[in-house]
């Protein structure tokens, strides 16, 4: 009986909601949300259309390219060597006094060591190498943020927990009240960017997690973020500390 | 055309059945679709996917719009002898993509 009264409570509405501020549930990969086909899609490399751009990312990592002809593994060496880099990223980059995304950092790495032409924000370059450098890092979980990260952190949650669009929803109203409920049709994930970049089949494409944020945010009738602005990298900060211990998947596959 | 990814075992035991699986990347652009401007985007597909062993057909198969981009082929196969395979995909741009694999009978 006390059970069901607490069902029935439940299902009464706000009492069940959870408080924004913390993720108090356990933390899932939608990974776990995907269909059966789906996830073997993702386990086996042989089938997992990302490894095309891990594959593109390896012989641009032996490119030399830029003024300074310089290539990747001239200073990085093998790319064997960035294992556990993409757990901690976005991170705090003294030398750009910003918090920035991995490949952002890429991009700046392009400008400053090779000076070579820049790339676009989400070009195919850039998604390859940070496959490619994620994939080193496949299975480690995401690391917590620093105190270097605290402002984009916090930044970050309070775009999360803002009201935002014509729909004038929340990120943390869908992701973190009602995750694993169903939004027509399909069950809300908690929303841990753990695969990024992914290979997503509605794309049928390579997609960066601003490319997935902006899709959410259209969703909700908002603008989106300025590809590359402070709103956006503080928001995945955000939600890199709010999956920490996450392991890594990337590349994933999602649908 | 860029770039394939081609996953079969190197050695087999006479008699073994191989699983060989191909990935290419390719848009699979359907000619449906329109760009900015309002126009369609022409068709650019790959037509047409054939491996061969040796010189000898073994597998082939005809793709069509519906088909997603970056297609995945996978078949089976069970070699007679050591041999190469090789892989051709088609596109409508009049490319053709060429692949190889040896296979090893122990």
């Amino acid at each position: 009986m006390k059970r069901l009264a607490v069902l029935i409570a439940c299902l009464s509405g706000p009492v069940c909601a959870q408080d924004s501020k913390s993720v108090s549930f356990d933390k899932r990969s939608t990974f776990d949300l995907m269909k059966p086909e789906t996830q073997a899609m993702q386990r086996d490399d042989a089938s997992n259309p990302a490894m095309l751009w891990v594959q593109e990312g390896r012989a641009l990592w032996q490119a030399k390219a830029g003024s300074t002809d310089k290539a990747c593994q001239d200073c990085h060496g093998d790319v064997a060597s960035m294992k556990g880099v993409a757990t901690r990223y976005p991170a705090y980059s003294a030398a750009q006094q910003k918090v920035v995304t991995l490949g952002q950092q890429i991009q700046f790495c392009r400008a400053q060591e090779q000076k070579a032409e820049p790339w676009t924000a989400e070009a195919r370059p850039v998604l390859a190498l940070s496959a490619l450098v994620g994939l080193q890092s496949r299975g480690l979980p995401l690391a917590k943020t620093g105190p270097a990260e605290a402002r984009a952190v916090a930044e970050g949650r309070a775009l999360f927990t803002e009201r935002r669009g014509q729909m004038n929803l929340s990120c943390a109203q869908c992701h973190d009240d009602h995750a694993g409920q169903s939004l027509g049709g399909a069950i809300i994930p908690q929303g841990h960017p753990t695969g990024y970049p992914i290979y997503r089949l509605e794309w049928q494409d390579l997609g960066s997690l601003e490319r997935r944020l902006r899709n959410c945010l259209n969703g909700v009738r908002s603008e989106p973020w300025p590809s590359g602005s402070s709103e956006n990298v503080a928001v995945q900060t955000y939600l890199r500390e709010r999956a920490a211990g996450l392991p890594i998947e990337t590349p994933a596959i999602r649908p | 055309m860029a770039a394939a990814l081609i996953n079969v075992q190197k050695t087999v035991r006479k008699g073994e059945i191989i699983e060989i699986k191909t990935l290419m990347a390719h848009p699979m652009e359907t000619g449906f679709r329109t760009g900015l401007g309002g126009q369609l985007i022409p068709r650019d597909i790959i037509h047409r996917f054939v491996c061969t062993f040796e010189g000898v057909e073994i597998f082939a198969a005809d793709l069509f719009p519906a088909i997603s981009a970056n297609p995945f082929i996978a078949f089976t196969f069970m070699p007679q002898q050591s041999g190469t395979l090789t892989f051709r995909w088609f596109d409508d741009k009049g490319g053709a993509q060429v692949e190889t694999a040896r296979i090893e009978m122990v």
